[in-house]
């Protein structure tokens, strides 16, 4: 594997980086979308070396973190039924529901594993036929296509012993949420590369013509992030609000093709509740007719299960860039990445933890 | 080495453990004599048959004890059997000590294969003998099958301390340098690819080594260690951290002098993981006077393991109890505590 020592190359983010300084002339709100930019972003120090007028506000791309708590309490009621092996990616696990977490459940006896993909999750079904097991299809555009073949490969085996508990977000609808925002002040977006690769730019186009927001999409290591940031400075500066691609090395306009055709045959979009946004109408997916019987939700009887957020956690307004972090009143005290109220301080990706974990210097001197 | 072991006559009766070779009988001391013993070997010459082993030591003493369970008992590089010598040797190491001696505390899971146990037990003895300590007294206990992971190793251990030595983290000044003794990342990756089914294309070797030579010729140097720390669990991060907060110092170290193989930082990129938070159970960063740190680069390059030693850094009265790494691209970034298990992010 190649690409992670050149696209980090200081010399060359040295030049994208006087380019940015020499093109912003006026104070500019950039949100990146993807909470692996956040990341990123935080990680290599990205925001301390832009211009102080150029502001990175930490979007709603996370799936850990918008994943509602009502669907983590189902989860854990789930993985608490004896009989049931419960799978997970990793970090879903240490996700705070009402009353504890995935590891808890694990601890009281519970069988909860980590995996790296569903189909990890369809071997275990195989192996131990007389358990039901269930894997928490969480993420946006990009973890749904291996969803979705898990679960037709599911139906094509008769592996009736697997279900999914399904929460799949898609970030169109969250970005056009926000830019429906009263208070929106966010003047160009950085879209998710990843998204794009699975689902290409065409849903883009109409948000940036509509909202009048140039929206460039952007990778991941240190060069792409900042390629990114400088071609919604360079659009902005000029007046432009176009899709931009700054991420060709991984995404192709009509996206992954093969990949939209399999997501399309499997889900169906429908409403969904965000963690922080609230209920945003038509933002997700869940399973279409043909498939629902793999859904766990009804299969498990727990879709009554309803609960509300903690009033201290004001996720949603870190996540509309309302607010940052570490201005939240419960930052770093009622709230740390040990003991989070709400599910950004949770995720190496979510904004809280990723202020929490890089920032913490900066933040003492302030505070 | 699993070569040199043939089941012997006595052990014949059963190719795997049985509850009654924990049960203090016959079964168990045909274990003790036919497998264990054959298997340390030299490490194992001091052994006595009294319920404690009685050392002859001079002056002050480190004493420490570690238990070791890991997924797979065997992986590229190593096993359990390295880890639960080496690791423990290192522990002494890193107190200043020379390593003396060591027991072994088995607990097996019934069913367990003696082949499996043979060459674990081989591979202890190896790692014993090459470190430079005695396997001198030790237990075996069995539980049921499906209660155990096949088996979970304790050992303890003594080593000696000579006149002069003192590496508590308090001697961290500012000003200090740091000095990092090879690459980091392999041990965790290692396992954690074996464990996952994860094939790359080059086969990550854990970095298990006792580190008594490395830091002997340092001492040997007349070089005035300040203090050291392995970067076992937790990695590199939580080594640093524990450091600056128990010296109350701040450390800075920079992102492109610290070595991680091609190798760890794609496979840490596949899962998500940060490569500072990796487990190592070969490499420790040790921290000297500003003048000397040159000099430890130098003589670690001279041995096995240190062959990519590297000054990363340095003690500094900024920021107290805080760690900093100054990034490729000359920002800083916080180092924080790992907070226990490494998560592998979803996307």
């Amino acid at each position: 594997m190649k690409y992670l020592e050149e696209f980090g190359d200081p010399t060359l983010a040295g030049h994208i980086l006087a380019d940015i300084h020499a093109t912003a002339s006026q104070p500019w709100t950039i949100m990146e979308v993807c909470g692996g930019q956040t990341n990123a972003i935080l990680r290599n120090g990205i925001d301390q070396l832009l211009p102080p007028t150029l502001e990175l506000v930490h979007g709603p791309g996370c799936p850990v973190c918008v994943t509602p708590l009502e669907l983590i309490d189902r989860a854990l009621a789930i993985a608490a039924i004896p009989g049931t092996i419960f799978c997970s990616f990793g970090d879903m696990l240490r996700v705070p529901g009402s009353d504890g977490d995935l590891f808890a459940v694990r601890a009281a006896g519970a069988d909860v594993r980590v995996v790296y993909s569903p189909l990890d999750a369809l071997t275990v079904a195989e192996a131990n036929p007389d358990a039901e097991v269930v894997f928490f299809a969480v993420g946006f555009e990009t973890t749904a296509p291996a969803n979705a073949l898990a679960v037709r490969e599911a139906q094509r085996r008769g592996i009736h012993n697997f279900s999914v508990l399904v929460s799949h977000v898609l970030v169109p609808p969250a970005l056009r949420s926000i830019l429906e925002s009263p208070d929106c002040r966010i003047d160009g977006f950085l879209a998710a590369g990843h998204v794009c690769t699975v689902m290409g730019l065409e849903e883009y186009e109409s948000l940036a013509h509509t909202h009048g927001v140039p929206i460039v999409v952007t990778g991941f290591e240190p060069l792409d992030v900042l390629e990114g940031i400088r071609r919604t400075v360079h659009q902005l500066e000029e007046g432009r609000t176009e899709v931009e691609n700054a991420y060709a090395r991984a995404v192709r306009p009509e996206g992954n093709l093969a990949a939209r055709q399999l997501v399309g045959e499997v889900f169906e979009v429908t409403d969904r509740q965000w963690r922080g946004l609230g209920p945003l109408p038509a933002s997700g997916w869940r399973l279409t007719e043909s498939y629902r019987s793999f859904d766990a939700e009804s299969r498990f009887d727990v879709d009554r299960i309803e609960v509300d957020e903690d009033p201290r956690c004001r996720a949603g307004q870190v996540l509309l860039g309302l607010l940052r972090p570490n201005e939240c009143e419960a930052f770093g005290d009622s709230c740390t990445p040990r003991h989070p109220l709400g599910a950004p301080m949770v995720s190496a990706e979510g904004a809280c933890a990723a202020y929490h974990r890089y920032r913490r210097t900066e933040i003492g001197a302030t505070r | 080495m699993s070569a040199s072991w043939s089941c012997p006559l006595p052990l014949r009766d059963h190719r795997r453990i049985t509850i009654g070779h924990g049960g203090g009988g016959l079964l168990g001391a045909d274990l003790i004599e036919h497998l264990f013993l054959p298997a340390f070997g030299e490490a194992a010459r001091d052994a006595q048959p009294l319920d404690a082993a009685v050392l002859d030591i001079d002056g002050p003493v480190a004493f420490t004890t570690d238990s070791y369970v890991v997924t797979p008992l065997e992986f590229p590089g190593g096993s359990i059997g390295e880890l639960a010598v080496n690791g423990t040797v290192n522990d002494l190491v890193m107190a200043g000590a020379r390593p003396v001696a060591l027991s072994t505390a088995f607990v097996l899971e019934e069913g367990l294969e003696l082949e499996t146990l043979a060459r674990i037990a081989t591979a202890m003895g190896a790692a014993a003998t090459a470190a430079g300590v005695g396997l001198v007294t030790g237990d075996t206990k069995v539980v049921d099958a499906g209660r155990g992971d096949g088996i979970y190793i304790t050992t303890a251990g003594v080593g000696s301390i000579a006149d002069g030595v003192d590496v508590r983290p308090a001697r961290m000044t500012p000003g200090d340098r740091i000095v990092l003794s090879g690459p980091i990342g392999l041990h965790g990756m290692a396992v954690l690819s074996v464990r996952e089914g994860v094939a790359f294309d080059t086969t990550m070797q854990s970095d298990t080594a006792p580190l008594h030579e490395l830091v002997g010729s340092v001492q040997a140097a007349g070089i005035d260690v300040h203090t050291m720390r392995d970067l076992t669990r937790g990695g590199m991060a939580a080594g640093l951290c524990e450091l600056a907060a128990q010296a109350g110092v701040g450390v800075v170290f920079n992102q492109d002098s610290v070595p991680i193989p091609e190798a760890v930082a794609a496979a840490c990129n596949l899962f998500g993981l940060d490569p500072l938070e990796v487990a190592n159970e070969g490499v420790f960063v040790c921290v000297v006077d500003g003048d000397s740190a040159d000099s430890v680069v130098e003589i670690l390059h001279g041995h096995q393991g240190g062959h990519h030693a590297a000054v990363i850094g340095e003690v500094t009265d900024q920021h107290p109890g805080i760690v900093v790494q100054r990034t490729r691209l000359g920002a800083n970034r916080v180092i924080d505590r790992p907070m226990g298990e490494q998560l592998p992010r979803i996307c």
